[in-house]
């Protein structure tokens, strides 16, 4: 195991950028998951931790020795592939032993430890077959034993349930989050599955054209988030945003929404009277009230089974309430609401969020 | 799905006309390779003699030179095949794989030279070869057949190594390979079938060719088989019993190859590599 050290990482493909100087320190044994829109540089971060990929400027320490210019197969790194990048011409048990006898391990040595890894994975019984004969969610685990059969310094995933229907994705992501408490292994984990991201993650770094926008614990970015997108693209369904003049009056302060209306904003410190700025309150966070301060008109009903969203207007601007009550399935036309103050995010002119 | 029999037969009977009509001058072939000379123009248009004799085939193996022209030619074009294919594997892959200044120019020679008729090429190659020793010896001719080959037959292997996803090698590299360890344990397996397809339609194109063979060889020496077939055409006749039986018996290493080789031609060994 080790800890993985990156320092203002750029990458470029020609003139096209595609990394803009990223900063990470990732401990030993640390599970960290990358977040982020498609194109916004996760796989090409991570393809250059693994070395696929040249590293245009910056450095990368795996253990505190820098690796930038080290073959792939000499940095110890186990990945696992979005395609699992089975070897269709060997067994399973060929496959999981292919990179211990590449290192010229001894014969029962490789044995024990397929052994070991089928085991832990429920492998067993398919030792013998050719991945094509294996199904999705087979050949996933076929793909996570290759990686852990040689206990290597570090995983990388990009992201590896996505070829796996909901159910099967669920029960692999508590594998995961179950193998990892048993090997501890310092793991990168690349997603788009904001659940995978929230449940399997010590820590989330969320990504954005190449920036990374913030690195926290799951809770931190989904209490705090630092900026605009962060608080956009993390929580489902996602953030309302209002956006409006911020105004000191007094003691208390509002924002002016284009059409004239004015929320009530608790005072911060981090923003001037008169700035544009954007206030976010998470769906779940809205609190329907017979006595609330707004009047929203209902626009659309959607059960979850587990929840409703409600989709609602305030003097046009539309708005999304996530709430348990199954009398909300028929709320009549309007319902009355509360933005609590206390569950308010207040983002300044440039999207960062203000104190 | 119900079969429908009427469809199912047309198909059938689509099938055997071209079967029929693909296989028929090879069976006029056989059949003139074993009618005795008397018969062969005495007889009429009949699809089967009245007597059937092997005379021509022990003339031509005991009494010819065709032993010499089919070693010739096994020796050209099992030569120019196996260089062909390594040729071409190592060049189809980095065409494949890696990104380079040039590689556009590059391939835009190799199909330059396909563009030319072979013929107007023949004299120049001719004045090339033999200030070298190069004319009449095989050697020149596996030469010049390999050079002729390699372009196409890289341009089919490129295409095999792109239908193997480059994820392969890669998690081969990060599982402890070298880029040529993983191109030679992991890639190369997975592109038997195009190894397989290159070698039989460069054997094939060699084991027939008649120009370069006809102009760059004189004597029977250094004769393959289809040069070899013309000495059955004297000045005053045509020996077509003999001839037909050289054919039949040149034909026979061709289909020994398929053989061989039709294991991997038929074999999708990719699938199952990626998701699915
Ligand atoms: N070999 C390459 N040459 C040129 N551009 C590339 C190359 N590889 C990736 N890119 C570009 O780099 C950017 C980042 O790609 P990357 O694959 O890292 O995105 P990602 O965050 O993993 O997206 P996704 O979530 O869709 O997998 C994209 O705009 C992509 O087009
Ligand atoms: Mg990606």
């Amino acid at each position: 195991m080790a800890s993985i050290d990156i320092q203002d990482i750029r990458k470029s493909f020609g003139a096209f950028s595609v990394l803009h100087g990223v900063d990470l320190t990732i401990r030993d044994g640390e599970f960290i998951v990358l977040v982020g829109p498609s194109g916004c540089g996760k796989s090409t971060l991570l393809r250059m931790i693994a070395g696929l990929e040249d590293v245009t400027s910056g450095d990368i320490r795996i253990d505190g020795k820098r690796v930038n210019d080290l073959a792939p197969k000499d940095r110890d790194i186990a990945m696992v592939f979005q395609s699992y990048a089975l070897y269709p011409h060997m067994s399973v048990a060929d496959n999981m032993s292919y990179s211990l006898k590449l290192r010229r391990t001894a014969k029962e040595k490789i044995a024990s430890a397929v052994g070991g890894a089928a085991a832990k994975l429920g492998l067993d019984p398919l030792l013998e077959r050719r991945p094509r004969a294996l199904s999705g969610g087979q050949r996933q685990r076929v793909a996570m034993g290759r990686a852990i059969v040689r206990q290597p310094k570090a995983f990388l995933f990009d992201e590896p349930l996505s070829n796996l229907d909901a159910r099967l994705r669920e029960q692999m992501r508590a594998e995961i989050k179950k193998l990892h408490g048993d090997l501890h292994a310092t793991s990168i984990y690349v997603t788009h599955d904001q659940i995978e991201a929230m449940t399997l993650a010590d820590r989330i770094v969320a990504m954005h054209a190449g920036v990374v926008q913030q690195v926290g614990t799951p809770l931190d970015l989904y209490d705090r988030p630092a900026n605009l997108f962060v608080a956009g693209f993390i929580g489902s369904p996602g953030m309302n945003f209002f956006e409006g003049r911020y105004l000191v009056s007094g003691d208390h302060a509002d924002l002016r929404l284009a059409n004239g209306v004015t929320l009530p904003v608790p005072r911060r410190a981090g923003i001037e009277s008169g700035a544009t700025a954007t206030l976010g309150i998470r769906p779940e966070h809205v609190v329907l009230d017979a006595h609330g301060a707004l009047e929203a008109k209902v626009d659309l009903i959607e059960p979850t089974g587990f929840g409703i969203i409600m989709h609602v207007s305030i003097h046009d601007v539309p708005m999304k309430i996530f709430t348990l009550d199954r009398a909300m399935l028929d709320p009549g036309p309007a319902v009355r609401v509360d933005l609590p103050q206390e569950r308010l995010h207040l983002f300044g002119t440039q999207g960062q969020r203000v104190e | 799905m119900r079969s429908k029999p009427f469809l199912t037969v047309a198909h059938r009977l689509a099938i055997l006309a071209y079967i029929v009509v693909a296989l028929f001058p090879l069976f006029w072939l056989l059949k003139v390779s074993v009618t005795p000379n008397d018969l062969l123009y005495s007889e009429g248009v009949r699809m089967w003699p009245s007597r059937a004799t092997f005379e021509h085939y022990t003339f031509v193996i005991a009494h010819s030179a065709f032993p010499t022209f089919f070693k010739n030619s096994l020796i050209v074009a099992g030569s120019t095949a196996v260089a062909v294919t390594i040729l071409a594997s190592l060049a189809g892959y980095a065409l494949s794989r890696f990104r380079f200044r040039a590689k556009y120019w590059i391939v835009a020679l190799m199909l330059i030279t396909q563009m030319f008729p072979l013929v107007m090429l023949v004299a120049p190659i001719f004045k090339m070869l033999s200030p070298l020793g190069l004319t009449n010896s095989l050697t020149g001719l596996i030469i010049v057949y390999t050079a002729f080959n390699v372009p196409f037959a890289t341009f089919l292997m490129q295409s095999f190594f792109d239908g193997i996803p480059k994820d392969l090698e890669e998690a081969a590299m990060i599982d402890g390979a070298t880029q040529f360890v993983a191109f030679r344990q992991i890639i190369l397996p997975l592109t038997l079938p195009g190894i397989a397809a290159t070698l039989g339609f460069v054997f094939t194109a060699a084991w027939s060719e008649l120009l370069f063979a006809l102009m760059l060889i004189s004597g029977n020496d250094a004769a393959t088989f289809p040069v070899g077939l013309l000495t059955f055409v004297s000045k005053f006749s045509v020996d077509f019993g003999q001839m037909m039986a050289a054919g039949i018996l040149a034909l026979i290493p061709a289909c020994l190859f398929f053989l061989l080789i039709q294991r991997y031609l038929v074999q999708g060994l990719t699938a199952g590599a990626v998701k699915g």
